[in-house]
């Protein structure tokens, strides 16, 4: 079939993984440059794959491809599990997502990366990561979903944990495989439970059960809860936010493409994916809705003070991924979606932005840097674009996607719309915060040699400033709904000036604008002090920064109290004196089979045992006995022999004379 | 009193006795060897009064007699040179401390 090559796309990547490591780590370990050609060769051809695909998508009727599936598991009279593709709209913005930003990842790792003794478990790990997150946006069914989600889940782990000679990074990589299942769980639970009503994985299947109403009520709705579940542990979202920061652990380019760009998406995705169970059912609308609107102020109101430059883009990412989970659930896939489009690249930038940082200042503590502009002209304007983008400036592309949120949450849901719009007001600030504090001032960290980084590095971050810039205007004549289905085209005139027709975009700039000002007044002017803020405000920043202490709750009380404390120790009671207790009880009341055991015992060891053991025994007791007569004393010899000639003739005499 | 044959026999295994007796229970190697001696001189007595006194009209014994003594002189230095050999590898000629066949 002509759309066969579509498999190719996902299991390039996995082929660069298994080249990686079966041949060239143990036969070319001392050239590791090696192991990135193959991924970033991969991942390339992956991603002209992908823009095939989207070609071809674009010229389908429906935007739909078919691609032939297998039949993977079969069963007798039972269960048969298909292993297909599910190539639509969604897919196709996924792909590019992932591969563009993937490719700009692995090419900038080769700088970022550059003599690290891990560069071969690096780049498999990359690969397979890429590998699992290409799967997951084409599966066609909830079971290779799953599949696909948690190799993404172990390559997160692999990647946060890889300097896992730090304990702390160790840490993080646990904490985020331990927090992700607790969603995860939630997720497979809905998968069981839809495949018990519905008898299917199939996701267009479950799609069109719901438009239909076949799958309806209760079923539905927690159903959709549970998928969500899944959805929250891995996007990040309260309660189960409290991986993200410290993944940040890993190495930076890293960060980039799964904890902001990528896989951090991915229950943004999911959620996109089973679109259709949510939109009928309205609890499941409304929990979407207010976990993403109170995730975005939640994590916003954290971003807002703290100091380490990876930690505030990494709140950033929790809070746009709230965004988005808002955007999802008031305005449907093409504006959630969109928004995750555009975040993907600037945010993947203001990540490896903060590697080139990293790179030069050897430091991720923005109270030891500043006034890198000078040295580092390329990362600061790739950089100040990305953090505009993202503060949400007309025409960038973070302008577009937050307001088509704002206008759709001001139509649904209008408490959370406020939440929101707060948010906005300090997404500009905390980021300009980040900006005045590195570019800005003198610098102020330990004597260094400051140096911009090398063009492997800053290649990357110009094509995804290029994309962080344009990425909105995919939709400036309604292109980037009208390909989910959604509204209508008109002039790109119309796109970029008729939004001003509303007053609602003037809000919004507004609050970005004091946002940015505030900190240019704070961070560079010091007109006002940031010290005396901080003490007028004390609690509220004493909540801020120590994140509202959700991570010592999580710590001290749910594991410690109530899971080490309570359950385990409850449960090891039970095992031990229930359980057990129960068990010898009942085996000494048999007491025919306790008897007839023993005595088969006994037979088996004495008997047949003692029989062969007795035979060795002896022997052996023999030998050491009589092994004592070859003293080596060559007169005992001659003794003995005296003495048994005279018993000889002694004897040859008394039987002779008989 | 007439010296018959069982003069000489007695004779010869009292000698003998003593031989075995100092092969058996001296240390010195040399004193081995020489015990030895004595043991085969026994032999001799006892050979040629059985030829004296059992066919005085052949000489096989005496002959015999000869030979052993022959055969002991090439056993005494053979012998001789065995002790040698040991002194210098151990720098001892004790039997009882001459055991590498022990168990």
């Amino acid at each position: 079939m002509q759309n066969n090559f579509v498999w190719l796309i996902f299991l390039l990547p996995f082929l660069s993984f298994l080249v990686i490591s079966l041949f060239l780590k143990p036969l070319f370990k001392d050239k590791p440059k090696l192991a990135g050609y193959v991924t970033i060769a991969a991942v390339a051809a992956s991603f002209i794959l992908s823009v095939v695909v989207l070609f071809k998508l674009l010229g389908a009727a429906d935007h739909k491809l078919i691609v032939p599936e297998i039949n993977w598991v079969i069963i007798e009279n039972g269960v048969t599990i298909h292993l297909g593709l599910m190539i639509d709209s969604l897919t196709g913005i996924m792909l590019m997502v992932v591969t563009t930003v993937s490719l700009m990842v692995q090419i900038y790792s080769q700088g970022y990366m550059k003599d690290d003794p891990g560069y071969h478990r690096y780049y498999a790990a990359m690969s397979l990561f890429t590998t699992a997150m290409l799967g997951l946006v084409m599966a066609d069914s909830l079971l290779l979903a799953f599949m696909f989600w948690e190799m993404v889940g172990l390559c997160s782990y692999l990647l946060i944990g890889f300097w896992f000679h730090k304990p702390s990074a160790a840490n993080a990589a646990k904490k985020a495989f331990i927090v992700t299942r607790i969603g995860d769980f939630g997720f497979l639970a809905a998968i069981i439970f839809l495949y018990a009503h519905t008898g299917t994985f199939d996701i267009a299947t479950l799609q069109n059960m719901a438009v239909s109403g076949m799958l309806a009520g209760s079923v539905l709705t927690w159903a959709a809860i549970g998928i969500f579940a899944g959805a929250v542990g891995k996007s990040a979202q309260f309660p189960l936010h409290v991986w993200l920061p410290d993944a940040m652990e890993g190495p930076t380019p890293v960060s980039a493409l799964i904890h902001a760009a990528t896989m951090a998406a991915a229950g943004v995705f999911l959620v996109a994916r089973t679109y259709p169970l949510f939109e009928h059912s309205a609890t499941a609308l409304h929990t979407v809705a207010i976990v993403g609107g109170f995730t975005a102020i939640f994590a916003a109101s954290i971003a807002l003070v703290q100091n380490d430059i990876k930690r505030v883009l990494a709140y950033s990412t929790i809070s746009q991924l709230g965004y988005m989970m808002l955007g999802l659930a008031t305005g449907g896939v093409a504006v959630g979606i969109f928004h995750l489009f555009n975040h993907a690249f600037f945010k993947a930038l203001l990540f490896l932005g903060a590697g080139s940082i990293n790179h030069a200042t050897q430091t991720f503590d923005m109270r030891e840097m500043g006034g890198l502009r000078k040295a580092m002209p390329k990362t600061y304007i790739t950089f100040l674009i990305a953090a505009t983008s993202l503060a949400g400036i007309w025409p960038l592309s973070g302008f577009w996607s937050k307001d088509a949120i704002l206008s759709q949450a001001l139509d649904k849901q209008p408490i959370i719309f406020v939440l929101v719009l707060i948010t906005v007001f300090m997404t500009a600030f905390y980021m300009f915060r980040v900006i005045f504090l590195t570019f800005g001032g003198t610098y102020r960290g330990k004597e260094h040699h400051l140096h911009e980084s090398f063009s492997v590095m800053t290649i990357p971050l110009m094509v995804l400033t290029v994309l962080a810039v344009g990425s909105g205007f995919f939709n400036l004549n309604g292109g980037f709904s009208s390909f989910f289905g959604a509204g209508e085209t008109h002039s790109i005139l119309e796109g970029l000036f008729g939004i001003f027709k509303e007053p609602l975009p003037w809000i919004s700039l507004l609050l970005a604008g004091s946002g940015i000002f505030l900190a240019y007044a704070i961070y560079s002017r010091k007109w006002i002090s940031a010290e005396s803020l901080g003490k007028m405000f004390k609690p509220l920043y004493q909540l801020f920064y120590h994140k509202y202490w959700v991570d010592e709750l999580y710590e001290g009380i749910i594991v410690k109290k109530i899971l080490m404390g309570g359950l385990f120790k409850a449960a090891h009671f039970f095992d031990t004196k229930v359980i057990d207790g129960g068990i010898n009880t009942f085996m000494i009341q048999k007491v025919i089979v306790k008897n007839f055991f023993a005595g088969l015992f006994a037979f088996d060891r004495k008997g047949v045992d003692g029989a062969v053991n007795g035979v060795a025994g002896t022997t052996l007791a023999a030998g050491k006995t009589i092994r004592k007569a070859q003293t080596g004393q060559l007169q005992f010899y001659g003794l003995i022999i005296g003495l048994g000639v005279i018993a000889l003739i002694v004897s040859v005499f008394i039987f002779s004379r008989v | 009193m007439t010296i018959g044959l069982e003069h000489y026999l007695v004779l010869s295994a009292i000698l003998f006795s003593i031989g075995l007796y100092g092969a058996l229970a001296k240390h010195n190697a040399i004193v081995i060897l020489m015990s030895i001696e004595i043991m085969l001189s026994a032999v001799n007595i006892a050979l040629i009064a059985f030829s004296r006194f059992i066919v005085p009209a052949e000489l096989t014994g005496q002959i015999f007699a000869l030979f052993a003594m022959a055969v002991a002189a090439a056993e005494t230095a053979v012998g001789l040179a065995i002790i040698i050999s040991i002194y210098r590898n151990k720098e001892t000629i004790d039997a009882n401390k001459i055991d590498l066949m022990k168990w």
